[in-house]
């Protein structure tokens, strides 16, 4: 079916009706839509990519962090000491603690799912992780947790008669009524169409906004899309100056066909070294100089990224402008038993890890920040849920590997119950008006002379990683935030199209709408906060300054950005 | 190095057409990564899909390579022509994007 014209949202849009709505088929979005169902709602489940490939939980290779006790006696509070430690004091201390709670619950319910956790000895085998107190996280054997986890959320859905899945569908704008969710108007990708979606409840799954720089390891797709729906529906963000930068991310030589930060799980099973240029590990420099340091020798992640950073800018980088991993001083067998078929796959890259090192950088990985949502997952807009990478709070500055899974799970299942409890009480709120400002704007879009939007969006993903990445500056910010002004300016306020059916130009245009937002909400918290914690680093404010113990929330208001703070939440969750 | 793309192009109800582009490369880059500066650099309402860009996970750029049905994010550049069309058994929605998608994740069944 292909729309008349050149615009097919012209046509009379399609209209869906249902209780839950779910954006985003990722992990979280998965969780939650199950859930949904299990609690009685009729849930649509949309995703802008194919049902189950995009977003980050597909890429994930390794890791899932709970107090399952299955590899050496734990307790969940155990777990939630290093997640609040980590977090540099910004956690919201509800949300962690539920993280850590229902993790091990969650970890189970997906073994009973049969997802395949790597056993040893009869029990589920635990890795120790940088920043864990214990080994504690769980994985799929030979880099395919997320592959794993993703397939078997999957066939729970299949089997789910209460969820209608959706791909192709990019939602435009949260519906709002009276102040209050009631659903979302959407691009079919396919034939250009608009879909109206009524919904008492939407949740929001969209992932993070690592897509917003130019070296990152998620799918393209995650550019932000989430936060700035929220933002526009109302909501606040919290804590989006914190992006995480996974610090061994893949650099050369050139690697396809495999995850770039598929170097973490090789350091855990054989002990890989990090090397400057001198050749010289350099990680102890930092855990023992650095005032920054937590004094372990194991260097958490925003502390490796600073330290690889740091070197680079001393002039003792490697060639490509990383650090080399090596694992030379492992017997070749040994790799092998550890890692089988990868090893291969790497040999058809031209990689034999028993005789060269490889170069490795840091690379935009995830976000601690975003929507900010109570003990029950509901953003400050009634009916708006979020949940996984999506929400902020949990992890504070900073997040410890194997927490991302592991909130996908948890707060997908609350968000997606919280959600669901809402509908059972409540009529629908939806009427045509609410989607009527998003219907217009698609319909607005035309062919027109216009920038090549596909070279705007590589323009800022430079932008964030060069001004907004792991080291920042006044300048540098200050610079940002006008340049993203610029691009703002560039793309105008019409969308640009340039064929009815699967446009990726009114696609660039659309995703620009949203990441411009974003980065600025990222770029304007980072000005202002003027020390350094976690995984935000200022090079013209070293340290951490108490007064700064606070987390920075975003809201728009008139169509501009606000900023104001809040002392961190704590205290247990009541959900 | 330059690599010649020729890829089939056109909606459902139009005739095909072979375009051609020339894309700079280096050693071990993807057809993914040629076609990506493709859309910066010359033509970006060119439609392909993909997701993950490198890792494989997504399987979301398979598409007809040099004849045979590849990944377009793990076959790699080569100098002279490089033939990309439309997977030839599903239905084509433009350019490179066929219908993929399982039917029951899909708005409406495609007619």
């Amino acid at each position: 079916m292909t729309a008349a014209g050149s615009n097919g949202a012209a046509a009379p849009p399609t209209h869906i009706e249902t209780d839950v709505l779910v954006i985003g088929a990722g992990g979280a979005g998965m969780y939650a839509a199950l859930e949904a169902a299990r609690a009685g709602a009729a849930v649509v489940l949309v995703d802008r990519s194919l049902i189950g490939r995009g977003g980050a939980t597909v890429m994930a290779q390794m890791t899932v962090a709970a107090a399952l006790g299955e590899q050496t006696p734990d307790h969940w509070e155990h777990h939630l000491s290093d997640t609040l430690a980590a977090g540099r004091g910004l956690c919201d201390e509800r949300l962690a603690a539920l993280l850590c709670e229902d993790g091990p619950r969650r970890l189970r319910e997906m073994d009973g799912w049969k997802v395949g956790w790597a056993r040893e000895d009869g029990h589920i085998k635990q890795a120790q992780a940088p920043g864990h107190d214990r080994p504690r996280c769980a994985y799929v054997d030979f880099l395919a947790t997320g592959p794993a986890v993703s397939r078997t959320l999957r066939a729970q859905l299949n089997a789910a008669n209460a969820v209608r899945r959706i791909g192709e569908l990019v939602v435009v704008d949260i519906a709002v009524r009276d102040g209050e969710a009631c659903g979302a108007t959407a691009l079919h990708l396919p034939t250009g169409r608009a879909v109206t979606l009524a919904a008492k409840a939407v949740v929001i799954a969209t992932g993070g906004l690592t897509g917003l720089y130019r070296r990152n390891s998620a799918s393209s797709n995650m550019g932000g899309d989430g936060y700035a729906l929220a933002l526009r529906a109302g909501a606040e963000l919290i804590d989006m100056e914190f992006v995480q930068f996974f610090p061994i991310g893949h650099l050369a030589p050139r690697l396809v066909g495999m995850d770039p930060i598929m170097w973490d799980p090789f350091r855990y099973k054989l002990g890989g070294r990090l090397l400057n240029a001198e050749l010289r590990e350099f990680e102890q420099d930092y855990a023992t100089r650095d005032n920054r340091s937590d004094g372990r020798y194991v260097l958490t992640r925003d502390l490796a990224t600073y330290a690889i950073t740091r070197e680079v800018e001393a002039g003792r980088g490697s060639p490509a402008g990383g650090a080399y991993l090596s694992f030379q001083h492992v017997p070749e067998a040994e790799i092998r038993s550890a890692f089988g078929p990868v090893v291969d796959r790497l040999a058809a890259n031209g990689i034999d890890l028993s005789k060269r090192p490889v170069e490795v950088a840091p690379i935009a990985h995830y976000h601690m920040g975003g929507v900010r949502v109570d003990e029950t997952l509901q953003a400050r807009v009634p009916g708006l849920y979020a949940c996984g990478e999506a929400v902020g709070g949990a992890n504070g500055a900073n997040r410890l590997s194997g927490n991302a899974i592991t909130e996908a799970f948890v707060f997908g299942a609350r968000a997606g119950r919280n959600a669901a409890r809402r509908t059972l009480q409540g009529s629908s709120l939806w009427s045509p008006q609410a989607a009527g400002s998003a219907l217009d704007l698609l319909r607005s879009a035309q062919r027109r002379d216009a920038p090549n939007l596909a070279a705007v969006v590589v323009e800022l993903k430079a932008l964030m990683a060069d001004t907004v990445g792991p080291l920042r500056t006044e300048e540098k910010l200050r610079s940002a935030a006008q340049a993203i002004e610029r691009l703002k300016t560039d793309i105008g306020e019409i969308p640009v199209s340039s064929a009815a059916a699967f446009d990726p130009v009114l696609l660039d245009w659309l995703d620009l709408r949203n990441m411009l937002l974003v980065a600025q909400s990222v770029t304007l918290p980072a000005l202002a906060r003027t020390e350094s914690r976690g995984a935000h680093q200022r090079e013209d404010h070293p340290g951490l300054d108490d007064n700064w113990c606070v987390n920075q929330l975003v809201a728009l208001s008139r169509g501009k950005i606000e900023l104001s703070r809040s002392a961190p939440s704590t205290g247990r969750a009541a959900a | 190095m330059k690599a010649t793309l020729a890829i089939q192009r056109g909606a459902p109800g139009e005739l095909p057409r072979i375009e051609s582009f020339e894309v700079t490369f280096e050693h071990g880059q993807s057809v993914l990564d040629g076609l990506r500066a493709l859309r910066c650099e010359v033509d970006p309402s060119l439609a392909f899909r993909f997701s993950c860009i490198n890792a494989n996970a997504c399987k979301e750029c398979m598409m007809l390579i040099d004849g045979r049905v590849d990944y377009a994010c793990t076959v790699r550049l080569k100098e002279g022509v490089t033939a990309l069309g439309p997977l030839p058994k599903k239905a084509l929605i433009r350019d490179l994007v066929t219908e993929i998608a399982p039917p029951d994740e899909r708005l409406w069944p495609r007619q």
